[in-house]
């Protein structure tokens, strides 16, 4: 398959809009694009899974990935582009398809320059395609960037509340993590191709971005050491390290509904991915070394996420505090260097991405037929709304971690192997982390409890509406996968580990 | 004989050419409407832009005082595609002025001057050049004559500009002193890095500094910048400084390579003060011309970072990104001047709101700005991305992140102008404007430009394929 396509699409439909008129036409045409998108993902998966020989007698590909293309870019400079995918590319790919149909069925009642709302949100999505399917570092770079500034503008135009301090907030610190993936880019390429080791300036072997190529030699210990922290941390602002994570309450409260679910549920996935795949493959000795760090920062990130939702009233602030708590276990996971804890890393970035996609859904929802986010003004919603409730319960109970959906799956992967890693900090750290579940179900429950049960707040939310097909159709398919992934975690656990 | 002459010299000639027919329509006083004429200057400008492409060799002329090859063609071209978008842009502007063809005249003037500089082989030559284009860009920035800004500007200009040629003067005739020869082979071969030869040379350093406004020689830039006529301006901060930092590239990786352990660490030092003086001021600005005067002392900074690396991929990289900050730094400033030239609003709070009435103009700017800011999918991106990659090829990666950190920090400035224009509202925003042809023209190749020329990859490798070996 070629893997092009999931960039190639979007940008086409992005062309097409400049040319529609009319709302209706704009709507249309941006859910047929995100349609093609989601039919092409679950088309890559089919191939994935054949070409690797699941279920069949013959032996698969066991290339590290699959689908690879290869073109010249800057040839002066040994810049490919240069696509393929792995199972973990794979799954993100797909929960990119997902959030984004979701995405464009939220925002079908978006009045105002309906046509640039859907342009700049379609060019995201290329942007994460991109990304995700890039082996070459250049490349990545180059689509982590892309996905930058259209969510400035998405905030600063169609947001609500401080939308503009939000959306320079936003853009500065991302850009301040891009700043710093990259210097520690240039200074992984400076370091392939060097015999001997860590030389300012020594020529010997061409310089490389490409990934494959940097995996198989080995980077100097000392260049690992040095350019770790920066690809780590520059990647972990976009995934809400701590302390760099001040702007994702701001960020995803300010947001509209279709730009909070694509930053909480994408973006924040595209700092993980990258840590994963750049910071942690490609210097494995520095990973080591960092680890502990890794981890305290993940620890501290998932109880101060879980303490600082509690106090929260606004129900969008609830879940960006509770994303921040989240996003804590996927780097738990990968600090924890272990397979299984990785591979749960991988497992909450997709479930996490689904889940709180389905949340701002759900908030948004509620959210323009009431005006008011605010908890305490909200009450008895069940009875006026049943199927806005069902999906807010359902997101709900995904993220404090009710078995069966996939909340659950993903943390108890990530607990599991995080205790596979011996030494009593690792244990700490895992004893707190599971801790934080308590807290969550806290303010979850606390949430839920005011907003959906007990009685109705104000008599002018009887005369309400429940969700319109577009809401229903969202909810639903972000439900169908987060209930796929709980009942029956092991195809993407092997999905990420083909 | 003759076209051992005549090609190597094609682009000189032409626009000498065109010099001298737009001064026989001046004093044979025939009536051409100021549309007629612009058209005429346009398509001229056109088929130099064309002619400069003809394919031509490495060639030397008069006893190595002028030489020119593939690379400096290019380079010459590149000035003359940014002069000629200026053109197509002052278009609104020129149909007010009555002396359309004095403006064309001091414009060619100056662009000769480059195109000599650019192709020196000898300090004289250069000085030359220089001059020639240093007193008609005087004059231009003095066009507006009913406006005391710009008689302001022009004066301050002439102080400023004298005075760094007097310190080029001096550190040329130093120079002359401690190797005996003005050529630049010669002089090349005689530097042995004495403490009176780097005197010399910072002399000479300075001089340049001062041209491409780099800090501490920046003062004269943005009232300059401000009082000017805006395409003026605009043909100050492109073409102008492309033209100068074309040459300091080739004199610094040519004839002063045996000093280049010296001067890198002084450009280093240059580079950072440049980025974080401009941006600061850019931070408190409120015109945006201004902004964009600091902004591109700014950018100064980082095409030093790109020289700081090893001579073929700086050399590359900054080339390569002059001629995407042409495309950038027009394409804002090209609606800048449409505004400026039909409301005379110049202020960012003028701009909100501009994207109910103006959506194309709005999408230019953004999109421009997005490319000075370095944002992908623009050209900017890959222009900053190579020049700081570069520089990093010599291991200072300090260095490095100072110039990343500066990027972050000229982000918000650009974002401000961003959000006034796209969130902001106002009581009576800027009204529907009518674009003519021509502007609509240079908008087009800006926006094409910004698009395309990052994103193929060979436009990069072209100029690598060109640039100084070693």
């Amino acid at each position: 398959m070629n893997l092009s396509l999931l960039v190639i699409v979007p940008l086409i439909t992005t062309v097409l809009l400049l040319f529609v008129r009319g709302q209706s036409g704009v709507r249309r045409i941006a859910l047929a694009g995100v349609s093609i998108q989601l039919v092409l993902a679950f088309a890559l998966l089919g191939l994935y899974w054949q070409e690797r020989g699941v279920g069949g007698t013959a032996a698969g590909n066991a290339s590290a990935f699959l689908f690879e293309y290869r073109h010249a870019w800057f040839s002066a400079l040994h810049i490919d582009y240069h696509v393929g995918v792995d199972g973990i590319s794979v799954a993100m790919i797909l929960l990119t398809a997902f959030v984004m149909v979701g995405a464009v069925l939220v925002s079908w009642t978006i009045k105002s320059m309906t046509k640039e709302f859907f342009v700049l949100l379609l060019l995201l999505s290329a942007g994460a395609y991109g990304f995700f399917i890039s082996l070459d570092l250049f490349t990545l770079f180059f689509f982590l960037e892309v996905s930058v500034i259209p969510k400035f503008l998405l905030i600063g135009i169609w947001g609500s509340g401080r939308k503009e301090y939000a959306a320079m907030k936003l853009a500065l610190m991302l850009m301040a993590g891009s700043a710093m993936v990259f210097i520690g880019l240039l200074g992984l390429y400076y370091n392939t191709g060097v015999a001997g080791g860590y030389v300012a300036g020594a020529a010997g072997g061409p310089h490389t971005f490409d990934w494959p190529a940097i995996a198989q030699m080995q980077v100097p210990v000392k260049a690992q050491l040095l350019f770790f922290p920066f690809l780590f941390i520059g990647f972990g602002i976009f995934t809400a390290l701590f302390p760099f994570h001040t702007w994702v309450p701001d960020g995803h409260s300010s947001a509209p509904t279709a730009a909070s679910m694509f930053l909480a549920g994408i973006s924040m996935k595209l700092g993980g991915y990258g840590c994963l795949r750049v910071a942690v493959s490609l210097m494995p000795a520095a990973a080591r070394e960092y680890s502990p760090f890794i981890v305290g920062l993940a620890t501290i990130a998932i109880i101060y996420g879980a303490f600082a939702t509690m106090m929260q009233k606004d129900l969008k602030y609830i879940n960006a505090y509770s994303s921040v708590s989240h996003c804590g276990f996927i780097l738990l996971g990968i600090g924890m260097l272990t397979r299984t804890a990785v591979n749960g890393a991988v497992m909450q970035m997709i479930s996490h991405g689904l889940m709180t996609a389905l949340f701002f859904a759900a908030i948004g929802m509620i959210y323009d037929r009431t005006h008011t986010r605010l908890v305490e003004r909200l009450g008895g919603l069940l009875k006026i709304m049943p199927f806005i409730s069902s999906i807010f319960v359902i997101a709900g109970l995904c993220s404090l971690g009710l078995p069966g959906l996939s909340g659950f799956a993903a943390e108890i992967t990530v607990f599991m192997g995080s205790w596979q890693h011996p030494g009593g900090m690792y244990h700490l750290a895992t004893i707190l982390a599971c801790a934080s579940i308590v807290v969550t179900a806290v303010y979850i429950l606390r949430a839920t409890g005011q907003t959906i049960m007990g009685p109705v707040k104000d008599a002018e939310y009887n005369g309400l509406t429940d969700a319109t097909w577009n809401e229903r159709l969202a909810g639903i398919l972000l439900v169908a996968g987060i209930i796929a992934i709980g009942v029956a975690p092991f195809w993407l656990n092997e999905l990420i580990n083909k | 004989m003759w076209t051992g002459i005549i090609l190597p010299l094609r682009q000189e000639l032409m626009v000498t050419g065109i010099l001298f027919l737009l001064l026989f329509i001046k004093v044979g006083a025939t009536d051409f409407s100021t549309g007629t004429i612009l058209n005429l200057v346009n398509v001229l400008l056109l088929a130099n832009l064309l002619l400069g492409f003809f394919p031509a060799g490495r060639t030397v002329l008069f006893d190595g005082m002028f030489h020119t090859d593939k690379l400096i063609a290019l380079e010459k071209n590149i000035l003359n595609l940014g002069t000629l978008l200026v053109s197509l842009q002052a278009y609104d502007w020129l149909k007010g002025q009555r002396n359309t063809l004095e403006f064309y005249m001091l414009l060619l003037a100056t662009l000769i001057g480059f195109f000599f500089m650019i192709s020196a082989g000898n300090l004289l030559i250069f000085y030359l050049g220089l001059e020639l284009s240093t007193i008609p860009l005087t004059a231009l920035s003095g066009f507006d004559l009913e406006k005391r800004r710009s008689s302001e500007a022009a004066m301050k200009f002439i102080i400023s500009s004298a005075f760094s040629s007097a310190l080029l003067l001096f550190g040329i005739s130093l120079l002359y002193g401690a190797t005996g020869s003005l050529g630049f082979d010669t002089i090349s071969r005689h530097l042995d890095g004495s403490a009176f030869q780097l005197f010399a040379f910072i002399l000479i350093l300075s001089g340049f500094a001062f041209k491409v406004s780099l800090v501490p020689f920046h003062l004269w830039t943005a009232d300059v910048y401000e009082g000017s006529p805006v395409p003026v301006t605009a043909y100050l901060s492109v073409v102008s400084k492309g033209a100068v930092f074309f040459v300091f590239v080739q004199v610094l990786y040519t004839v002063f390579r045996p000093l280049t352990g010296d001067w890198r660490r002084m450009l280093i030092l240059l580079s950072v003060l440049t980025m974080l003086i401009g941006n600061l001021f850019a931070l408190r600005q409120h015109s945006l011309k201004r902004l964009l005067a600091f902004s591109s002392i700014t950018q100064s900074g980082f095409i030093l970072a790109g020289i700081t690396g090893s001579s073929h991929a700086g050399g590359t990289s900054v080339i390569y990104f002059i001629l995407i900050y042409i495309f950038s730094n027009l394409g804002a400033f090209g609606v800048v001047a449409l505004i400026s030239a039909q409301t005379g609003k110049e202020s960012i709070d003028d701009y909100k709101g501009l994207y109910a009435a103006n959506p194309l103009l709005s999408w230019v700017m953004a999109i421009s700005l997005f490319s000075l800011a370095g944002i992908p999918p623009t050209a900017g991106f890959f222009g900053k991305f190579f020049l700081l990659m570069a520089g990093a090829g010599k291991g200072n990666y300090v260095f490095i992140g100072i110039a990343a950190a500066n990027m972050v920090i000229s982000l918000y400035y650009y974002l401000r102008v961003i959000k006034a224009i796209f969130m902001d509202t106002q009581p009576q925003p800027i009204g529907r404007l009518t674009i003519s042809l021509l502007p609509n023209i240079a908008f087009g190749v800006c926006i094409l430009g910004i698009l395309v020329t990052g994103l193929l990859g060979w436009v990069y490798d072209y100029i690598y394929s060109l640039s100084i070996g070693g």
